[in-house]
């Protein structure tokens, strides 16, 4: 109650000083009052009493100060004049406020919207319950030079009934299906999941219900659910959709649940879920290409984790039979082995990498802007060195002109954190704008209140750091000498100005570093762009295409299919060459298998290969280059000749030249025949222009004995379309009649350019580098700016005495280069030590550069010799003012 | 010239507040005056100090005032005792005499 009382009381005191005033006046007054008369019953005259109360009680404007100081709230009104001071003396220099505000503001802001961005991908949890507890059941196999494997059936049924550290395991894949029944057939994304993978994410349905155990169970009737946005697009958020029955590859299902709005499977979007209706008893060995959640027990590490995964693994190895053709031997030789990592760190990736460097990067301009600030700071506070000396001298605690001081700097860090958040949230938007659509977690980002928090306490921090120098300089216990020099009436000493050109000097050093790490970022993305991908990806179109069991049964039919559809492709007008592959990277993941060459003896298992299924034409439809040999023909792809193609690389490989592969003889399954090695094929970046080249091997699209499997052909392919009309709306609708002419009942899937996958794997690097452009311009605008105004300063303060001198007689080109040849100095300090910095700094820079030197002379000494010119320039433009200088007027002035 | 020293022994000024308002309610020159009478004279309040730590016991809880018209019709602000004072009181009266009879055995405590 008494807190309660306290706080009351001390606000009502602050929201109404006069009335507290008041009565405390009053119950002074009044106890004198009193006590003058308990005098006068005693006797005394009335005057008498009253000096005699006086005389006792003291001097009542002192009691009544002593009373008043009782509260805390005295303690906020101090503040609240301190604050309202300093208010007032921004507001009376608006030039001084709104440079040191702006400067703030964009250097805040800018720190702030990258600073969303890395908490809304990197620091956030997962939008799951508990989501320090997921794991992603991640593998390796080092015995195949393979460091990233996913999960698989086999793995998750040993794991669910062996292992100790989870509470509960889910297994997910997600498939293009098609959907038919509706006015078009189309295809859609779907996610196959285990029934308790949402229940261990802590979601809930938004609608009816989530898959059962027994939804899960092989055989049982067929159930989908629906996530919320694909309800809204397609059934417009109706509830009745619960049991409505929709017909996916063939097969009709019921709808039982809409997943809520929020619901996000890691970076995933698909459109409904089924149940995986994984099948015990038909699980063997292999059959990754599963994703693995887990949840582990609370208390249980990782490193616990991983340890009962790798006890595990030998049991999984010898409680599930071996895929036909193979071995437990060979999955041995595998030496697969736990890799497990939070689920967080699947979906952030390496991301992470380059946003705390654009999050330090900001940090420079930011400390860069701080510098500019100080300066303006300095310049104003040397501007009232007289008045504060003289305060001093009046008998002012240094402390208490500190305070003021700190006082508006920190107010001048608010305002600059307010205007700051503004304008982050404009530059949010056009960041999001820019930003690569692989970006993780992109609509998680946004200013929320963590996003505020940090601002503020930069806004706090920055004001701080700012206003702590001139208060050094000028607030510091040995202020009075400083009224002895006048300051007004003297030339500016060498000395006055050492802390200005300090700041000058650390400002453009920083620049320097950050001009240096964007021109790398050039030099990376000028690297990029001149590497050769091996395929051409101007003017050519990709789209996918199933065929599923249920449309076409027989493995020619499908194939004759797929070549009606390419012959009608190419018959369209503006198509010079289609092609079919399988694999259109890196929107799909590529098959794998170990390829063996059969005039190699091996230890242990070969590593894997890339295999793809091509067709006649591909090749020129790609524009990929054959080095050696022949590519299929559909004379071999109809008889089913055992025939291969290989990458340049794998030819290198395995024997050195890439003409001698002609000939040789290959397989991807010991069990299978051979394969001719017929061509050799140039390399291909599918990956991403900034990662090597996957070595691969080409099969053709109709094969027999392949995996154990007597006859089989490839369901789903890409073909590849090269037109100048790629990307244009009028060829999509051709080519949908192209393929509907054929078979009505097959959607097109993913059209897209090859340009767009090619510029998606150059979109990180071209957002650093937007980023840090951006950063190191502002740096270098800032930086300027900087040397302009000490120079512009200087200028100003030498006026006298460059009237004296102009009225002795020196020239004027004379005087202009003495201003020059400071800022020119200034900026060469700068310059010298910004290149040590860089040698240190750009090193963080390394993963993100491709084929450049983090210590690239030429870069370096761009970025040096651009920096000291237009310092220059910087410096000259306020020289002009002292040249015009009257030395009548000058010498008048004082 | 040897005064008498009149000052309140420090620290005790809230306990002697407390338990003269425990008697009636009183102004801050009635309680001053009641301190003295009471003490026979060997205390004598400091108005400033009196008022301030009125002001304080107030905010504290431990106090409520009012601004009352006293019998000989003048304006002044009248304290009572609230019941947290009354507990205060009755702590610190606790802890006082327990303080007192352990100086007082010290000081008699014979070599």
């Amino acid at each position: 109650m008494s807190i309660w009382r306290q706080l009351t009381r001390g606000l009502r005191a602050l929201t109404n000083r006069r009335a507290a005033d008041q009565s405390i006046a009053d119950e002074v007054e009044s106890y004198l009052e009193q006590a003058a008369e308990a005098l006068e019953a005693n006797g005394l005259s009335p005057d008498e009493a009253r000096r005699a109360v006086r005389l006792h009680l003291g001097n009542a404007t002192t009691v009544r100060e002593q009373m008043r100081s009782y509260g805390w709230e005295n303690l906020i009104s101090a503040r609240a004049s301190d604050v309202r001071y300093a208010a007032r003396r921004l507001r009376h220099n608006p030039g001084f406020t709104v440079a040191c505000v702006l400067t703030l503001a964009v250097a805040i802001g800018a720190n702030s919207a990258i600073f969303s961005v890395l908490n809304g991908i990197v620091l956030k949890p997962l939008p799951y319950r508990q989501a320090d507890e997921l794991i992603e059941l991640h593998h390796t196999a080092p015995g195949v030079h393979f460091p990233d494997v996913v999960s698989a059936p086999f793995l998750y049924f040993t794991y669910r009934q062996q292992g100790r550290s989870f509470q509960n395991i889910g297994l997910a894949t997600s498939e293009l299906r098609t959907l038919t029944g509706f006015s078009q057939p189309e295809e859609a994304q779907c996610l196959d999941v285990t029934a308790g993978l949402l229940p261990m994410l802590g979601v809930e349905p938004e609608v009816g219900r989530w898959f059962s155990e027994k939804d899960d169970v092989p055989g049982s009737p067929p159930t989908m659910v629906l996530t919320h946005g694909w309800w809204r697009a397609r059934f417009g958020g109706n509830r009745s959709v619960i049991g409505r029955r929709i017909v996916v590859d063939g097969v009709s299902r019921t709808v039982i649940g809409v997943m809520p709005a929020h619901f996000q499977f890691l970076d995933q979007n698909p459109a409904f879920l089924h149940p995986l209706q994984l099948d015990r008893n038909k699980a063997f060995l292999g059959q990754f290409g599963y994703f693995g959640i887990a949840r582990l027990k609370p208390g249980v590490t990782i490193e616990q984790a991983s340890a009962d995964i790798a006890r595990m693994i030998p049991i999984a190895l010898h409680s599930f039979p071996p895929p036909p053709g193979l071995t437990v031997k060979v999955f041995e030789d595998v030496r697969l082995a736990p890799r497990l990592r939070y689920l967080k760190q699947t979906l952030v990736g390496d991301i992470g990498k380059t946003l705390w460097v654009l999050m330090g990067t900001l940090g420079v301009v930011l400390l860069i802007a701080c510098a500019n600030v100080a300066n303006l700071l300095l310049v104003r506070a040397e501007g009232r060195q007289h008045e504060l000396a003289i305060r001093a001298a009046l008998g002012a605690n240094w402390s208490d002109i500190a305070r003021e001081l700190l006082t508006e700097s920190i107010m001048l860090g608010l305002l600059g954190g307010a205007f700051g958040l503004g304008l982050a949230y404009g530059a949010l938007r056009l960041l999001l704008a820019i930003a690569p659509a692989n970006l993780p977690r992109l609509h998680e980002i946004s200013i929320d209140p963590v996003v505020v928090l940090f601002t503020f306490t930069t806004a706090l921090i920055t004001g701080v750091v700012f206003g702590l120098i001139p208060i050094v300089k000028y607030a510091g216990p040995g202020i009075i000498p400083a009224l002895r020099g006048g300051g007004r009436t003297s030339s500016q000493t060498r000395q006055q100005y050492r802390a200005n050109s300090a700041l000058v000097v650390v400002q453009v050093a920083l620049a320097l570093v950050l001009l240096v790490g964007s021109c790398l970022m050039i030099r990376t993305f000028q690297m990029l762009r001149r590497v050769d991908p091996g395929f051409d990806p101007k003017d050519a179109l990709t789209m996918r295409i199933t065929i599923p069991e249920t449309a076409v049964k027989d493995p020619e039919a499908v194939m004759r299919l797929q070549q009606g559809i390419l012959e009608n492709i190419r018959a369209l007008p503006g198509v010079t060459s289609v092609g079919i592959t399988t694999v259109v990277p890196p929107e799909e993941s590529p098959d794998s298998r170990q390829v063996y060459a059969r005039d190699k003896i091996y230890r242990s298992v070969p590593p894997l290969r890339r295999l793809k299924f091509i067709s006649p034409g591909l090749l020129a439809s790609m524009r990929n280059r054959l080095i050696a040999g022949r590519e299929f023909s559909w004379t071999d792809t109809y008889q089913r000749r055992p025939v291969a193609m290989v990458s340049e690389n794998l030819a290198r490989e395995l024997w050195d030249d890439p003409r001698r592969a002609i000939g040789k003889q290959i397989n991807a399954n010991p069990k299978d025949p051979w394969r001719e090695v017929i061509g050799v094929v140039k390399d291909e970046r599918e990956d991403g222009v900034q990662l090597e080249a996957p070595a691969v091997a080409y099969y053709p699209l109709l094969m027999n004995d392949f995996d154990g499997q007597e006859f089989g052909v490839v369901r789903t392919v890409s073909y590849i379309v090269r037109s100048k009309r790629a990307g244009s709306r009028s060829l999509v609708s051709d080519l949908r009649q192209a393929v509907w002419s054929l078979n009505a009942a097959l959607p097109l899937g993913n059209v897209r350019t090859l340009n767009e996958i090619y510029d998606k794997s150059l979109a990180r690097t071209s957002f650093t580098l937007v980023m840090l452009g951006i950063a190191g311009a502002m740096a270098l605008l800032i930086g300027l700016v900087g040397i302009y105004g000490v120079i512009a300063y200087s200028v100003s303060r030498r006026y006298r005495e460059i009237g004296i001198r102009v009225a002795l007689g020196a020239r004027r080109r004379e005087l202009a280069r003495l201003f020059v040849a400071h800022g020119f100095v200034l900026a060469l300090i700068g310059v010298a030590c910004g290149l040590v910095g860089s040698v240190a700094l750009t090193r963080v820079l390394v993963p993100l550069l491709f084929d450049v030197n983090p210590l690239d002379p030429l870069t370096y000494a761009a970025v040096s010799l651009g920096l000291l010119i237009t310092s220059i320039v910087a410096s000259y433009i306020p020289t002009l003012r002292a040249l015009g200088v009257d030395p009548i007027d000058a010498l008048r002035a004082e | 010239m040897d005064e008498a020293n009149t000052d309140v022994i420090q620290g005790t000024l809230d306990m002697l507040i407390l338990k003269t308002l425990s008697l009636e309610p009183l102004h801050g020159f009635g309680i001053a005056r009641r301190i003295e009478q009471i003490s026979q004279g060997v205390f004598k309040i400091n108005p400033g100090s009196l008022l301030t730590a009125l002001q304080r016991l107030e905010r504290g809880g431990w106090l409520d005032a009012e601004w009352r018209v006293t019998e000989n019709s003048r304006r002044a602000k009248v304290y009572k005792l609230t019941r947290a004072g009354k507990k205060q009181l009755e702590n610190q009266t606790a802890d006082w005499s327990r303080r007192v009879s352990a100086i007082s055995r010290l000081l008699k405590a014979e070599v």
